[in-house]
C-alpha cells in the first residue's frame, strides 16, 4: 500500500497546476517532442548550425530554469545548503538546458525549413 | 542490502524525480484500490477536514452500498501547513482556503450543522440542529480546539494587535500575524515565543516561527539591537531528543535566549506582558511582539462524550483508540484519525495522511468479517522551517526513531534548500491529493 503509484504522482502533479494547466503543459511538451523527432526524420540529418545555436542557448535555458524556481519559492543562492540542493540545482539546469536546446532548434527548423543552412 | 532496503531506496528516487520530493513530508500512502465490499452499514464521520474528507472519499471508493454521512458546519476548508507560509508574509491568506464542498464525494450525505453530541451505547449523533443519526460506525476526526480563554487575558480578538499574534487561529489571524511581525522587525525589540503544556499540532511550528522572525530581523537589520527568547514548557525544545539537540544548537548558534519549564497563563495585552508558570513560581516577561499558542483540548462533544481518555492527557479529552489500529479502546466500532486521535504523537497533517489509510482498512476489514494488520506506527512529519529558503525535513515515529523518507539523500536534521523546496511547492498538492482519497 505504501509504494507510489504513477497514478499517485500524476493526481499530485494535477493538484499542483490545476488539471487543465498541467495536462496542457504535458500537451506542450509532447508537441515539442513530435516536432523535433518530425524535423529530425524530415531533415534526415542533424543540421550542425542549428545544433550550435541551441547550444549556445543551453546556458540561458539552464539559468532560467533555475531562476524561475528560486523565484517561485522564494529562495536564492545564498540558501543551498547541502550537496543535494547542488545536485538538485545541477538537475534542474540540465532540464532547463536540454529543453531549450530542444526548443531552439525545433523553432529554427520549423522556420528556416530544411535547406537553407547546411552548406 | 535488504530487500526491504532496496524498495524504500528505489521508492525514494522515484518520489524524489516525479514530485521533486513531494513524497517527503506527505509521503505517499496509496489510494484506495484494494476490492470493494459490499454492505448496507451505516457510517458516520464527524469532521470534514483533511482526515474526514479522505475517508469519505477512500470509504466510498472502499464500500459498496454503504451510508456514509459526514458531519461538520464548516463550509470552508482550510490547509493548515500553510499557516506558517502565510504568516511568513509569503503567501496570501487565501492560499489556504479551499471550500469543504469540492472535497466530499458525491455519494456521501453532508450535514452541514455540528455535532452536539454523541451516544455511542445507542450509536447516535445528534447534531446542533437537533437531527439524530444512527450509526454502525462512528469515525471522529473532529481535529481539534484552540483554548484561548486557558490563557488569562487572551481571546482570538486580540490576535493582530499590540504585538500580538497566532499562527494557529486561522488563515486571516495568520495573515494579521504576518502584518504585526513585520511591523515587529522594522524597528526590533523584544520577541517572545512559546508553546502549551498540552498535546499540540505541530509541535514544529511554534520553533518555526522563531527561526522565521529571526530572519526577518536579520534581513532588515534589527537583530542587532532585538532579543529573541523562547520559552519552552517542558525541559526540552521538541519531544524527539535528537531533534531537540539540533535545534538547541540552532538556537544557540541564532543567538536566542531559551528558558524551559515556562507555560504561558496569562497575558496582558496593554502592558504587554506575559505570566509564566514554572518551577520557582510565576515569572513575567514582557514582550514587543509574540506569537501566542493556545491550549489544545478535543472539541467539547468528544470531551463529554464518554469517548475520551479518562486517565491520560487529563482535561484535554482526546479520543482512547488503540495507537497502532486507532480503533477505540471500549467501543470497538469506533476510530479516530487526525488530531483528535487520542495518541502519543500525530497532530500533523502528515500523520493524518498515514492515519486514514490504516482507519480505512481497518474498517473495512472489520465490516468484511475479517482482520488487517495494517497499523499506524505514529509516523509524522515536519519541515522544520530554519529561515526563509531552508528547512530541515525531520520525520519520526513513536519510538522517537528518524524515518527519512529519503535516506541517504536529504539528511533530516540538516538545513536544506530542498527542504524548503519540498514544503513551498510539493506539499500542498499532496495535502490535497491525500484529502481526494488518491494519494
Amino acid at each position: 500500500m505504501e509504494n507510489p503509484s504513477f497514478g499517485m504522482f500524476i493526481a499530485v502533479f494535477e493538484e499542483m497546476f490545476g488539471p487543465v494547466l498541467f495536462w496542457l503543459m504535458v500537451a506542450v511538451a509532447a508537441v515539442v517532442t513530435v516536432l523535433y523527432l518530425y524535423v529530425l526524420i524530415r531533415d534526415r540529418a542533424v543540421s550542425w548550425r542549428k545544433f550550435l545555436l541551441a547550444q549556445l542557448s543551453m546556458p540561458v535555458g539552464a539559468v532560467a530554469a533555475v531562476v524561475f524556481l528560486w523565484w517561485v519559492t522564494s529562495s536564492g543562492l545564498g540558501d543551498v545548503g547541502g550537496p543535494i540542493d547542488v545536485i538538485t540545482l545541477l538537475g534542474v539546469a540540465v532540464l532547463g538546458a536540454v529543453g531549450m536546446a530542444i526548443l531552439v532548434y525545433t523553432a529554427q527548423s520549423l522556420v528556416r525549413g530544411q535547406m537553407d543552412d547546411d552548406g | 542490502m535488504s530487500a526491504d532496503k532496496i524498495m524504500a531506496s528505489r521508492r525514494a528516487f522515484l518520489g524524489a524525480m516525479a514530485t521533486g520530493g513531494a513524497a517527503a513530508a506527505l509521503p505517499m500512502a496509496g489510494p484506495a484500490e484494494a476490492q470493494q465490499v459490499s454492505t448496507n452499514a451505516s457510517i458516520v464521520i464527524l469532521g470534514a477536514g483533511a482526515a474526514g474528507a479522505a475517508l469519505a472519499n477512500r470509504l466510498s471508493e472502499r464500500l459498496d452500498g454503504a451510508t456514509i454521512t459526514i458531519i461538520d458546519p464548516r463550509q470552508e476548508h482550510f490547509y493548515q501547513p500553510g499557516y506558517t507560509l502565510i504568516a511568513a508574509g509569503l503567501k496570501p491568506a487565501s492560499y489556504s482556503v479551499s471550500t469543504t464542498a469540492e472535497w466530499l464525494p458525491s455519494g456521501v450525505r453532508w450535514i452541514a450543522e455540528g455535532a452536539a453530541n454523541i451516544d455511542p451505547e445507542t450509536q447516535v449523533v445528534t447534531t446542533d440542529g437537533g437531527e439524530t443519526v444512527d450509526y454502525d460506525y462512528l469515525i471522529l476526526a473532529t481535529g481539534l480546539e484552540l483554548h484561548y480563554e486557558g490563557i488569562a487575558g487572551m481571546s482570538r480578538d486580540l490576535i493582530g494587535q499590540n504585538g500580538i499574534g497566532s499562527v494557529y487561529a486561522g488563515p486571516e489571524e495568520a495573515a494579521a500575524t504576518w502584518r504585526e511581525m513585520d511591523r515587529f522587525t522594522e524597528t526590533g525589540g523584544r520577541a517572545l515565543f512559546t508553546r502549551p503544556a498540552t498535546e499540540m499540532k505541530c509541535a514544529g511550528a511554534p520553533l518555526k516561527y522563531t527561526f522565521l522572525t529571526d530572519h526577518y530581523l536579520r534581513e532588515k537589520g534589527t537583530r542587532g539591537r532585538s532579543e529573541v527568547i523562547y520559552a519552552a514548557h517542558s525541559s526540552s525544545l521538541f519531544s524527539v531528543p535528537i531533534v531537540h539537540e539540533k535545534v538547541r544548537m540552532l538556537y544557540d548558534d541564532r543567538g536566542f535566549d531559551t528558558v524551559y519549564n515556562h507555560v504561558m497563563t496569562a497575558i496582558d495585552p496593554g502592558a504587554k506582558v506575559a505570566t509564566f508558570d514554572t518551577p520557582d513560581g510565576p515569572v513575567e516577561i514582557d514582550f514587543d511582539f509574540t506569537n501566542v499558542i493556545p491550549p489544545m483540548r478535543a472539541p467539547a462533544v468528544i470531551r463529554e462524550s464518554g469517548l475520551a481518555w479518562e486517565d491520560r492527557w487529563v482535561g484535554q479529552g482526546w479520543a482512547e483508540v488503540d495507537p497502532y489500529s486507532l480503533r477505540h479502546r471500549r467501543y470497538p466500532n469506533v476510530f479516530a484519525a487526525g488530531d483528535v486521535a487520542g495518541v502519543p504523537k500525530g497532530k500533523t497533517a502528515a500523520s493524518a495522511k498515514w492515519q486514514v489509510p490504516v482507519v480505512e482498512d481497518q474498517l473495512v476489514a472489520q465490516i468484511a468479517g475479517d482482520t488487517t494488520d495494517h497499523t499506524y506506527n505514529g509516523y509524522t512529519s515536519c519541515p522544520l522551517i530554519t529561515r526563509v529558503g531552508r528547512a530541515m525535513l525531520v520525520e519520526f515515529d513513536y519510538n522517537n526513531t528518524l524515518t527519512p523518507s529519503f535516506p541517504g539523500i536529504i539528511a533530516p536534521l540538516e538545513e536544506l534548500w530542498v527542504s524548503w523546496l519540498i514544503k513551498e511547492v510539493a506539499l500542498k498538492p499532496t495535502y490535497y491529493a491525500m484529502v481526494r482519497g488518491r494519494a
